[in-house]
């Protein structure tokens, strides 16, 4: 590559130093395909948050969806939370989430310590169990069988336990944990620091992006979990919110007086009931979606990249 | 920072800070263990004749009878495993290669703000669950949705994509589309941002244009990437969007809708054959687990990395190993 070293090219106007830029054509073009792409995901949002809010005469002109709400109103969200079937499942997966995520956190966080000190007991055995279980899948009828042995039928804690470890996440911790300088580590020993003391004092505070994300991503995961509902969960009155919108909203289970009250005489119409389900089970993931965002770079790609 | 005046470290054994240290490990291995590993062993209900009242210990052996489903071509089976491999294939031409193009278009925007903004918005909808993507799909293109209602106010009459079975493929390869391709340029984008950009000055000095470097410089830089991605695809070749079809089935019926996952599913939790059920589930997961490792073989005899770098440097190692083990 003798070319390097003989001339540059005049330094050029392009989002690649070096590169030749597109002509004025082709930028064009890519800009429409990236604003269509934006366009496809963010007018379904808007259309269902429009929907839930618009009134009834306007949903029921249109005929069902509307892209921009003329007279705004709460209606259906009050008919929906008053009617009690969703804002239950809203509590139940807002306490699954909390109590998963923290316990997701903890479980991993010790786990991801214990392996990263160079030789601890067992850490080589238990990191190949990790890597071979993201390969090994134990399947749909063992997992159900399982469950069912444990008598967790209808318990909460079979939306959580399962999930408990996720093997990626761990891994990511423990390359995140190695990066730190073993100085400081050593440091906290001699000041007579035990381990579960180095580790609280030291390591976590050291990687809160990290854990941020991880806590994050497992936060999504149990909001968002529904099949393992759908086969442990009989009871209908321990649905977590996925549940509910899968029966009201995609099996389109007609919404009564049962799941929805008004204060008036009428229920909102059930397309706009149906988008306040929807929005409400949005909100949770729309509300940490920021956070990732801001936490990622700096906290997975670290771990990620230093592994 | 001084630690004279602190108690100096009280001796510490080795053997016990290790054992110290395992305490840590233990919930998450007795949870991985337990949850994973157990329902592994589970998997032994493939040949026995398993009924749920009496119990693994006690239920009849039958061996190899429930794979008879597979090896005689039960139609039900193989209806499913032809439509697992056409979804595979439509997947594997559409969806794989989507991040890639989104990726080299997001990789050449001029201005980084825009690009932050318009990737934030791609990357939403990674972060829905199923439901609430089928269900999103279901409220813009079915009967009463914006597509519709915009179609009857030009008088156009309605376009029912919801309900129609031959449509069905296309509308899951569009809706894993729909929620994976921006969360999918990541990987990417971190691979072109690594590309050397005097790689690109030399291409420009030898008068290559645009589109020669792309193909000459860019893509080069994402072979790898693709190539352990494809791996790790191809592991799932068996498996297509399990919850992402069960939430729908019922509006297109089983015809075209039933993949080896949904079977397993109907078969056995529903229909109660538990033992046909796991044997397809467990040659499906045998099959994914040798596909995968058969793709990494592949990959290192073309001299690519791979999964794992392992063999070379595994083998070294062990016959580092060895030696040291034969001095002592």
């Amino acid at each position: 590559m003798s070319s390097l070293t003989r001339s540059r090219p005049p330094s050029s106007h392009s989002a690649v130093p070096g590169r030749t830029p597109a002509t004025p054509p082709w930028r064009v073009l890519r800009a429409l395909i990236l604003l269509v792409c934006c366009l496809l995901v963010v007018v379904p949002f808007l259309s269902v948050v429009s929907t839930s809010l618009a009134d009834a005469e306007q949903v029921t002109s249109s005929g069902g969806y509307v892209l921009w709400p003329d007279r705004p109103s709460l209606d259906a969200y009050r008919a929906i939370l008053a009617g009690g079937v969703v804002s239950r499942a809203m509590l139940v997966s807002v306490g699954i989430t909390v109590v998963g995520t923290l316990l997701s956190l903890a479980t991993t966080a010790a786990l991801a310590y214990g392996l990263s000190r160079p030789g601890s007991f067992g850490h080589r055995p238990v990191l190949l169990l990790l890597v071979l279980s993201m390969l090994f899948v134990p399947g749909l009828i063992p997992s159900y069988l399982l469950i069912k042995e444990l008598h967790l039928i209808n318990s909460y804690w079979s939306l959580i336990l399962p999930m408990l470890i996720n093997a990626f996440n761990v891994i990511v911790l423990r390359s995140f944990f190695m990066s730190i300088p073993r100085e400081l580590v050593d440091a906290a020993k001699i000041d007579g620091a035990g381990e579960l003391q180095t580790l609280w004092r030291i390591v976590i505070p050291l990687s809160r992006a990290s854990l941020a994300v991880i806590g994050l991503f497992y936060a999504v995961a149990y909001w968002n979990s529904f099949f393992n509902a759908m086969l442990y969960i009989n009871e209908s009155a321990k649905w977590p919110v996925q549940l509910v919108l899968r029966t009201y909203v995609v099996q389109n289970a007609a919404i009564g007086a049962g799941e929805a009250s008004a204060a008036g005489a009428a229920l909102p119409p059930s397309y706009a009931l149906q988008a306040a389900i929807l929005v409400l089970s949005i909100i949770p993931i729309a509300l940490v979606f920021p956070l990732i965002q801001r936490h990622m770079t700096k906290g997975l790609m670290v771990g990620a990249v230093k592994g | 920072m001084s630690t004279l005046d602190r108690r100096s470290p009280r001796p510490r054994r080795r053997g016990r800070a290790d054992l110290t240290l395992f305490w840590f490990v233990l919930p998450g291995l007795a949870a991985l263990l337990l949850f994973h590993y157990v329902p592994l062993l589970g998997n032994v209900i493939a040949f026995q004749d398993y009924q749920p009242f009496i119990g693994i210990a006690d239920s009849r052996w039958v061996w190899f009878d429930n794979f008879d489903v597979i090896v005689e071509g039960d139609s039900e089976f193989l209806r499913a495993l032809v439509n697992t491999l056409q979804l595979t294939l439509i997947q594997v031409l559409f969806v794989f290669p989507a991040p890639i193009a989104l990726a080299l278009l997001l990789n050449g925007l001029l201005s980084e703000r825009i690009r932050r903004v318009v990737q934030n918005i791609l990357y939403l909808p990674h972060f829905l669950s199923w439901v609430v993507v089928v269900a999103i799909f279901q409220q813009m293109l079915g009967n009463a949705g914006l597509l519709n209602v915009f179609l009857q106010a030009q008088d156009l009459g309605t376009w029912n994509i919801i309900g129609d079975p031959d449509l069905f493929k296309a509308l899951l390869t569009s809706q894993v589309i729909w929620k994976d391709t921006g969360w999918g340029t990541i990987l990417f984008l971190a691979a072109l941002s690594r590309v050397d950009n005097e790689l690109y000055e030399a291409a420009a000095v030898d008068g290559a244009s645009r589109w020669r470097q792309t193909w000459h410089v860019t893509l080069p830089s994402l072979r790898g990437l693709v190539i352990l991605l494809a791996i790790l695809r191809l592991g799932d070749a068996l498996s297509v969007g399990f919850e992402q079809i069960i939430l729908q089935q019922t509006a297109v019926g089983i015809e075209n809708s039933d993949v080896l996952d949904t079977y397993v599913y109907n078969n056995g939790l529903i229909a109660g054959q538990w033992g046909t059920s796991a044997a397809v589930g467990l040659v499906k997961g045998i099959v994914g687990v040798a596909l995968v490792l058969g793709a990494n073989k592949l990959a290192h005899l073309m001299g690519e990395d791979g999964i794992y770098r392992g063999e070379r440097r595994n083998r070294g190692a062990r016959r580092d190993a060895k030696r040291g083990a034969n001095n002592r």
